[in-house]
This record gives C-alpha cells, sequence and structure tokens, in this order.
C-alpha cells in the first residue's frame, strides 16, 4: 500500500490555554464542592464520647429557665442534661410525653439534671396543646431553623433523646419513646453516682 | 312629652345601633382563605420531614398542620413574603423550594445556564471542525470545484479521486496474487 494521504493538516484551533485551565478549575472547584457536601451528608450522628457543641434553646413564651427565656446548654455545666426531640404531631411522642414528666420531677429538687424539650419542625398552636395535654413542666422551645437537630442528627426522627454529662460529654441515645420512667433513671442515675 | 321625646331617643338608638351591627359582624369575620390560595404558598415549601415532598401534596399530619398555618396567617392578612418569611425563620431555608438568592446558592443558578452555553459552544466548534475536516481531502486533490457531500457527486468531484484509488488498489492486489 503505497497510498500517500493527499490531505493536508486542518490548522490547530484549540481553545486557548487561559480558557482551558479555567475551566478545569471550575469543574475541580464544583467537584471540590459536591465532595464536601456528601462528605458533611455522610457524617454520622454526634456520636457516645464526643463533646456536644454549644446551642442555645429559645423557650416557648410561658417558659424559662432561672428566670431567663432561653437556655444555653454551656450554661448547664455540672448538671446532667437530658435533651428530648418531639412534635406534636408525632404520634410515639405521646407514648413517653408523661414520663418525661414524671422523671423531670423526680429530679427538680436536687438541681443535678435539667431536662431540655426540642419541639422539632412543629407548628406552635399545636405544641402548645400537646404541652398543655401532658403538662410539661421542664422548659420546652422551638427548634428555630432546624439548628439544634442538625447538631444531634441530620437525619433526625422524634422522638430522640440525647442525655449529656456534666462535662458537656453525649453518653447516651435513645431513639424511640422511652416506655417507663425507671428506664430514664437507670439512665440518669448512673451519671449522678459520687456527686 | 317627655316620654315622647325619650321614645324617640330610644328609637333613634336602636335604629343607629342596627346600621352599626352589620358592620361589627363583617369585620369581625374574616374570610376563610381557599385551599387554593392555601396552596398556591404551600406549593413553595418543603417539610423537613417529608423531603422531596412539597406541602400542597404531602399527605402527614405535619404538613397538614403547616397547612392550616398557612391558612391561619393568611387570614390573620399576612403577604406571601411574610409567610414564608416565617417559615425559613422557624424551620431553615431548606424549607424552600426555591433556594434563596445568597452566597454559595448562587451557584444553582448561575452554573446550569454557563454549562448549557459551554456545552452548545463546544458542540457549535465541533460541529464546524468535523465540516471542516470533510471538505478539506476533496478540496487537497486538486478538485476545488467539488461540493463533494451529495449523494449523486457532481461532475469532476470526488469520484475521479476514488476511481484512481480504486484502480490502484486492485493493481495492488493483482500484484499480490
Amino acid at each position: 500500500m503505497s497510498q500517500e494521504p493527499n490531505t493536508t493538516p486542518a490548522p490547530k484551533r484549540g481553545v486557548p490555554l487561559w480558557a482551558q485551565i479555567l475551566v478545569w478549575i471550575g469543574l475541580l472547584g464544583l467537584l471540590g464542592l459536591l465532595a464536601a457536601g456528601l462528605l458533611k451528608a455522610k457524617n454520622p450522628i454526634l456520636s457516645i464520647g464526643s463533646s456536644v457543641p454549644d446551642f442555645t434553646l429559645t423557650l416557648f413564651s410561658g417558659y424559662e429557665y432561672n428566670g431567663a427565656s432561653e437556655v444555653k446548654l454551656s450554661d448547664l455545666s455540672d448538671k446532667v442534661v437530658v435533651i428530648n426531640f418531639w412534635a406534636s404531631w408525632c404520634q410515639p411522642c405521646r407514648t413517653e410525653a408523661a414520663d418525661l414528666e414524671t422523671a423531670w420531677r423526680s429530679y427538680e429538687e436536687t438541681g443535678q439534671v435539667v431536662f431540655l424539650g426540642v419541639d422539632y419542625v412543629d407548628t406552635e398552636p399545636e405544641a402548645r396543646e400537646y404541652m398543655t395535654e401532658f403538662n410539661l413542666s421542664y422548659p420546652n422551645g422551638p427548634d428555630m431553623g432546624t439548628r439544634i437537630s442538625q447538631i444531634f442528627n441530620r437525619n433526625l426522627g422524634v422522638p430522640e433523646t440525647y442525655v449529656v454529662d456534666q462535662q458537656g460529654v453525649l453518653r447516651f441515645i435513645q431513639i424511640g419513646p422511652f416506655q417507663s420512667v425507671a428506664e430514664i433513671q437507670a439512665i440518669i442515675d448512673p451519671l449522678l453516682v459520687g456527686r | 312629652m317627655k316620654t315622647k321625646n325619650i321614645f324617640l331617643l330610644i328609637f333613634f338608638f336602636q335604629l343607629f345601633a342596627a346600621t352599626l351591627i352589620p358592620s361589627i359582624a363583617v369585620s369581625a369575620q374574616q374570610p376563610t382563605p381557599s385551599d387554593d390560595e392555601v396552596n398556591a404558598i404551600a406549593r413553595q415549601l418543603y417539610c423537613p420531614v417529608c423531603e422531596n415532598t412539597p406541602l400542597d401534596v404531602c399527605p402527614t399530619t405535619a404538613c397538614h398542620q403547616w397547612r392550616e398555618l398557612i391558612r391561619q396567617m393568611l387570614a390573620e392578612g399576612k403577604s406571601e413574603a411574610e409567610i414564608k418569611q416565617y417559615f425559613v425563620d422557624y424551620y431553615g431555608a431548606r424549607v424552600l423550594s426555591e433556594p434563596p438568592r445568597t452566597g454559595i446558592n448562587w451557584l444553582v443558578y448561575v452554573v446550569p445556564p454557563v454549562a448549557f452555553l459551554a456545552g452548545v459552544t463546544l458542540l457549535f466548534r465541533a460541529f464546524t471542525t468535523w465540516k471542516r475536516l470533510t471538505k478539506e481531502p476533496i478540496t487537497g486533490a486538486d478538485h476545488s470545484s467539488s461540493s463533494g457531500s451529495g449523494p449523486e457527486p457532481a461532475e469532476g468531484s470526488g469520484t475521479a479521486v476514488d476511481d484512481e484509488y480504486v484502480a490502484r488498489l486492485e493493481e495492488e492486489l493483482k500484484k499480490r496474487n
């Protein structure tokens, strides 16, 4: 085969180098953002033994803690903090609401334990009806902007309860409702030993 | 005479009261917003519990409560923007069907059209390059008069090149055999 190609090479008219660099930087940037988003979503829930980041719970009107209308976790050092996520539309929450209130009242006098009710993705009129129905007296407030629930669990379901010790370390996670007052006390009491 | 005046006074008072009562009733009774009015706002919102389901069609109790809240706020005379802002303040910006045009969210609005334009440009350049490449072999063989693109080539077009090439190919094959 001695056929010679009789075509003349086409002049090179590629994309300018600066444009190529720009496109690659943009593409890598987007991939980086995507990776960061996926890592964030994959990031596990706050695990037992880790320090709980500080947050502030603004309480429903009518509720207060130490005369203030909001509670800051970092102000509750030296206390065991029981953080309960609930919602008025959540049926399982109803099974534990009375037990939580009873448990709270059993510790209220000691001043060593604080219960915080965090109302998750709820509407205030129904939330108020719920709190009245179960006569909840411990501090309760809405999870404004779902900021608190995102600290604990990005895929939060309700009810969920997190127990934080006196050093601000997460010691227990309860997914689903408690079945009895004794069950709640069995988690809190060991954290109060020696106090 | 005095009693007559008193009766007249009572009559006018009743008349005045009768004209006043309907206006009070009207002002006390706010019109209940219709489902369409509620859903017009609800379809722009997503409940975080039921991700990927617009609020207007979401069947859960939580979403029902949200819709009722929208209805209540509309009845109170709140505007669409005020209601949406309330939901953003209460539940976070992720409840909006369209991300707010701030910060990194701008990427959502900027990247797709830029990527589309870049794609169109790339395709245009590719097509023009391919078109040029299909033309160039013919012009390169001194058959510049050819259009060379139709099913029936014009006279003096690439057919001559093909014939010459085929002839040489056959000759080569004969030599080998």
